[in-house]
């Protein structure tokens, strides 16, 4: 009898958690109707807004069946991480190659997954510009301008945000081009932009944020397409793009997950969902979200969007990603060094 | 043996549902971390945990959460000593204005306080004319964490403040206690034990916070770096090892630190009222 409230209780508590479960339980593919899963980074937003409707539409008068496509959005690093610990994503489209790396290292995608699609499975590029004030007051124009004294530079935290690691990669590029391979002196070079960076943010976002809505700093280093649609969406008048002589190509990669289209039985349409980005749709569509298309036709056609920089690939300069990330990365890594004393 | 007669009911029962609860939601996730980190071995365990920038996180982390949760005990006493003591227009609105650093995702309250206090900001621009800044050194950090940990404090203070009976004062008074005396006597003995409380949870949520200090710490490495950036850092590397090894000295510290003031608390409550 005394314990009847208790109990009563517990029902209660324990019915609401069945019905928690209940809610997150969701029925799987079916014949008439697929669900697909992409998880990817923040600023491809937009892209799959639009991308996802037209690959529906596709989808529904090739095949006849239904599909709906869920996004989940966040930083590529804490993305990946979740795919690891078992978001059942059945594509992920995230910023860097090193980053699904890391989900093929757990087994969840298979190996050599970079060489499955065309252009190591990166359908849209983009590279690292320069964000400046309206009329470019310090008269910023290349990689040199930044590491002069009366700069300040914002760029986020390469350690702390995968996005981060072209921006410095991309310095360290020209740095390399310019002292002829001297790393010692591509390093002084790095050191004195990094000593200007007032902010590290801990992630793109975060960045974007400090440069355009507090008005730090005089130059925002940034991915292409964050500093265009920053153009198109934000204080229009008040912000220049300044493209650098030399800098690197962003390769977004995508990948299907094998063990989770495996199990839930998605391949087809999870594979064809990515192939659906190569196509002149699927390019069109990134390049109107100011991703470089890798399609030359729909590339010329957009021509003036993009301005015309010298790009080298992260393998010309670095080997591999996972070279870089030893190397410039990692614990006691070169960038670690740039800030010892 | 004959069963012990509890004067409360349900003894069992409750007992067990709060061993399990704190199992299911504390003890076991707690646990993991231990687990995670202890696949290190104990030299690169040692090698990670006293690298030195880790090491000045840490400093970062405790000094700022430290200096923050005192600054909230001497301001959320006086904040609570006003609700409870005095009426004036507007004050159930102040009061349910306390509460609103726990409602507010914490990211919001940082990018407010950055833009506030950033050396062009509203309030940073005072300062910076003579010559203090504060968004993205460690007062800004300290600032943000004031910012969360406020409302712990007056809410602890408050109740204690609230159930103080005026004829004690009364009384002191008519024996001649001047007014100083009679809060460092009758007062603050009476409501130190709740201060104390409400500094603990105000420094605990300190150590933990992230979100709004990310954004008004600057994150410079060696300076304005906090030991939980350093475990997102981490992990960003699929360092899960290092991340949580980082993690279990936050948490051994906190506790020790926690079980300390527990103690001082204690020690207080015994104490102080039987001072003279």
């Amino acid at each position: 009898m005394k314990n009847r409230v208790l109990f009563k209780g517990l029902v209660v508590i324990f019915s609401t958690l069945i019905l928690l479960a209940a809610c997150a339980n969701k029925e799987a593919s079916t014949g008439d109707k697929v669900e697909i899963l992409n998880a990817s980074y923040d600023p491809t937003r937009e892209l799959y807004d639009e991308f996802n409707k037209e690959f529906a539409a596709y989808w529904q008068t090739e095949k006849g069946q239904k599909v709906v496509i869920k996004q989940s959005h966040g930083g590529s690093g804490s993305q990946a991480r979740s795919v690891i610990d078992g978001l059942d994503a059945d594509v992920v489209t995230l910023a860097l190659a090193y980053d699904i790396d890391a989900i093929a290292e757990k087994k969840l995608i298979d190996e050599g997954w970079i060489n499955r699609l065309e252009h190591n499975s990166a359908p849209y590029t983009s590279t690292i510009v320069f964000l400046v004030r309206k009329g470019n007051p310090k008269g910023i124009k290349d990689w040199d301008d930044l590491a002069k004294a009366d700069v300040s530079v914002i760029t986020p935290n390469p350690k702390a945000s995968g996005g981060a690691r072209w921006n410095y990669l991309a310095a360290w590029g020209y740095a390399l081009e310019k002292f002829g391979g001297d790393n010692t002196k591509a390093k002084e070079f790095i050191s004195s932009i990094y000593k200007n960076v007032e902010v590290l943010d801990s992630g793109a976002r975060g960045s974007t944020t400090t440069f355009v809505e507090k008005g730090i700093g005089d130059v925002l280093i940034t991915w292409e397409n964050e500093a265009l649609l920053a153009l198109k969406e934000m204080k229009k008048n008040e912000f220049e793009v300044v493209a650098p002589s030399i800098s690197i190509l962003a390769e977004p990669s995508v990948a299907v997950v094998d063990k989770n289209v495996d199990r839930k039985g998605t391949r087809e349409a999870a594979e064809a969902y990515l192939q659906f980005l190569y196509t002149d749709i699927g390019q069109e569509i990134a390049a109107k979200n100011y991703y470089r298309p890798r399609a030359e036709e729909i590339a010329a056609k957009y021509n003036s969007q993009f301005p015309e920089i010298k790009l080298f690939t992260i393998d010309e300069k670095f080997g591999s990603w996972q070279e870089a990330q030893e190397t410039h990365f990692s614990d006691g890594g070169v960038f670690d060094s740039i800030y010892e004393q | 043996m004959k069963k012990k007669k509890n004067v409360l009911p349900g003894f069992g029962l409750s007992m067990g549902i709060t061993t399990l609860y704190l199992s299911l939601f504390i003890l076991i996730p707690l646990s993991m971390i231990f687990i995670e980190s202890s696949k290190l071995g104990w030299v690169d365990f040692w090698k990670v945990v006293t690298s030195e920038r880790v090491v000045h996180a840490y400093k970062i982390s405790f000094i700022t959460a430290f200096a923050a949760a005192l600054f909230n005990g001497v301001f959320g006493l006086l904040i609570a000593w006003v609700l409870v003591r005095y009426s004036f227009p507007g004050k159930r609105l102040i009061d349910g204005l306390i509460d609103l650093p726990f409602a507010l995702p914490t990211a919001v309250a940082g990018i407010a306080l950055t833009t506030l206090y950033a050396k062009d900001g509203w309030i940073g621009q005072w300062f910076s004319a003579i010559g203090i800044k504060i968004s993205f050194t460690p007062i800004g950090i300290t600032l943000a964490l004031m910012f969360i940990g406020l409302p712990f404090v007056v809410r602890m203070v408050q109740p204690v403040l609230e159930g103080l009976e005026r004829e004690v004062e009364e009384a002191a008074s008519s024996l001649g206690a001047t007014k100083g005396q009679i809060f460092r006597k009758i007062i603050f003995p009476e409501v130190l034990p709740a201060l104390l409380a409400g500094f603990s949870l105000a420094f605990a949520r300190g150590l933990g916070e992230y979100g709004s200090v990310v954004f008004i710490a600057g994150n410079m490495p060696m300076k304005t770096e906090i030991a939980p950036l350093m475990i997102m850092t981490k992990l960003e590397q699929f360092d899960y090892a290092g991340a949580t090894a980082i993690a279990v000295v936050m948490l051994v510290v906190s506790f020790i630190c926690l079980i300390f003031i527990n103690f001082l608390q204690k020690w207080s409550q015994k104490h102080v009222l039987q001072e003279e």
